[in-house]
């Protein structure tokens, strides 16, 4: 994936809105898919007594992967494909992120879908610090991407991993369900690794 | 329901910040007033809508709507894109019907340049918009008996919706905001096979809504009674506000504009009979609006009857510049009038102006009148029962 390298001081900085909408310099954290590859630890598994060797950091983040709960953060069209990709034909609990709430209380990612404004973006920004960790985002759409047909809007947001880091982008106008569910798998991988 | 259940509405807005006004109830209880924000994070908004509601204990005295959560500037962008471009924008407003704005939009194109529409594109247009109605229709159905506490329904009408949109997608290659229609017909015809999985579907569809929606939603006692008699707009106060499409045919008003401002090839059909209630509450918009699933799959079922053959879109050339003069030409939406205001200078191949009348943002206007003295539990049921898109409302 042609994904460029974010320059090394933009990492670690506090996010101030303002500045950072103005400047729009993203705080992406594509570091588990794109460049370089977490080493995946292996497991061990004992050929006689049902006996698994395994690290306790590699079972949690299999635990983790298995159910990402998500905060569905519907704001526009993505919001009615990512009801769709819920609805009985695209299972999305088949891959164990059926159970969108709200609410940050219990989420684990943060399912961006749609136009971020100007005027929603603060409330975005809350909503994440108010997840528990270990969270992640999810972009879907371009408009939450990259602004998308938006670009030129004096009122939207060019792209949402200004405000928030972004672990996945799903692009599409609006992504078809499958390719959510394509962002939940690969965010799965990314979290089964440590990401 | 009495609307006024306190004696003192006199509450400055700015009072809430400081001190609370004791505010006494008609029991003679005294409570301090509430404020409750509702929103614009809130599964039951529909979108990014934000309430903020006065309280007094379980009763809203005022409901002040916060909106522009979702402006992203639309009309400001049909200035800045040529005319084509425009359609795939007028899709965004709302976003459950969009081949309704389209043909808003494409029509205020025609009406200025006087652009014949080819009548097999006409036909077309009545199939894809009473499909899209349909489709906007199932996903109110399902999310409104989501608000209600029904999961069923929401499960089935996707199901439905899902069909129509395969079938959309056969059309136009895309299942949502489709930028299928032209100034002057449609971008394709449609492909071979298309109508008899069209027909089919429609059968089923027609079985579903009788032996589905109506079985588990009509005959349940809890949405009877969450929705008979919440949420009552009478005729004269749904007039006053302004308010089109099936809210106002369930408050008893006979006015549809597919036949009291006719487009298209509407007049020419013989099944087009208006739905309309004369309760005004939210049972009697579902009643309606079901009724309108009905009625378009005989509308449709007439179109492909009569579906004439020919070209699907006029001859205009490969550059076509639009003339210059200005026109309104407003569509029955799923929500309600769909107009579009359009201006062309005459040299430019942007619009001068095109604005964009959302009939959302026009029915959202009663609801702090609407929700004056309820009870907050019915809050989110006569929300739900107005059935507005906030890509709409902020546009």
């Amino acid at each position: 994936m042609a994904i460029e390298e974010r320059p090394a001081e933009s990492k670690g900085v506090p996010i101030d809105f303002e500045q950072d909408v103005i400047q729009r310099r993203p705080v992406s954290s594509q570091a588990g898919l794109a460049g370089e590859d977490i080493p995946i630890r292996r497991s061990v598994i004992a050929e006689d007594d049902n006996v698994v060797f395994t690290t306790v950091t590699n079972l949690i983040n299999w635990a983790r992967s298995r159910s990402p709960w998500p905060l569905g953060y519907g704001l526009a069209c993505c919001a009615i494909e990512m009801f769709a990709s819920v609805a009985p034909q695209h299972d999305l609990s088949r891959f164990g992120a059926e159970v969108f709430r709200s609410s940050p209380r219990q989420a684990d990612v943060m399912i961006v879908a749609g136009t971020v404004t100007h005027k929603m973006a603060p409330r975005l920004r809350r909503l994440y610090e108010q997840m528990p960790e270990p969270k992640w985002v999810i972009a879907m759409g371009n408009c939450a991407s990259s602004g998308g047909e938006f670009w030129d809007s004096y009122s939207t947001l060019q792209g949402v991993d200004t405000v928030v880091p972004v672990d996945v982008y799903v692009p599409g106008c609006p992504p078809r369900p499958e390719a959510l569910t394509e962002g939940v798998l690969r965010l799965r991988e990314k979290i089964s690794r440590g990401g | 329901m009495s609307v006024s259940p306190v004696r003192s509405t006199e509450i400055g807005r700015e009072g809430a910040l400081v001190d609370l006004p004791i505010i006494e109830t008609e029991e003679g209880l005294q409570t301090e007033e509430l404020i409750l924000n509702m929103g614009p994070q809130h599964p039951s908004t529909h979108g990014v809508l934000r309430l903020v509601l006065k309280m007094s204990g379980e009763k809203v005295i005022e409901c002040i709507p916060v909106m522009g959560y979702l402006h992203r500037g639309l009309e400001k962008i049909f200035e800045w894109r040529t005319y084509h471009q425009g359609i795939r924008y007028a899709d965004q407003a709302d976003y459950v019907s969009n081949m309704l704005n389209e043909h808003a939009y494409a029509g205020a194109m025609e009406a200025i340049g006087g652009i014949d529409v080819p009548r097999r594109a006409e036909y077309i247009r009545v199939i894809v918009d009473e499909m899209s109605r349909c489709a906007a229709h199932l996903i109110w159905l399902g999310t409104y008996g989501l608000d209600v506490g029904a999961t069923t329904p929401f499960l089935w009408c996707l199901r439905d919706r899902e069909e129509i949109l395969d079938m959309f997608e056969e059309v136009c290659g895309s299942r949502m905001n489709f930028n299928y229609y032209r100034p002057g017909g449609v971008l394709y015809d449609l492909p071979q096979g298309w109508l008899g999985k069209l027909e089919r579907f429609l059968d089923r569809f027609a079985d579903r809504i009788e032996a589905d929606y109506m079985r588990i939603l009509e005959g349940n006692e809890i949405f009877l009674e969450r929705t008979i008699g919440v949420g009552t707009i009478p005729a004269h106060v749904a007039k006053q506000y302004g308010i089109t499409g099936p809210m106002l045919r369930a408050s008893g008003v006979d006015w549809d504009l597919r036949r009291d401002r006719p487009y298209g090839i509407y007049p020419e059909l013989k099944t087009l009979r208006p739905v309309v209630f004369p309760d005004g509450d939210a049972f009697a918009r579902f009643k309606v609006r079901v009724g309108e699933m009905r009625l378009a799959i005989a509308l449709i079922r007439e179109c492909i009857a009569n579906l004439p053959g020919g070209a699907v879109r006029a001859r205009l050339g490969h550059v076509w510049k639009c003339p210059k003069g200005e026109a309104y030409y407003t569509v029955e939406g799923a929500k309600g009038e769909v107009g579009i205001y359009m201006i062309s200078d005459g040299r430019s191949p942007n619009p001068f102006r095109a604005k964009m009348r959302g009939p959302s943002f026009n029915n959202l206007q009663i609801v702090p009148w609407l929700l004056k003295g309820r009870l907050v539990a019915d809050v989110v049921a006569i929300l739900g029962s107005l059935d507005f898109v906030l890509g709409e409302v902020d546009r």
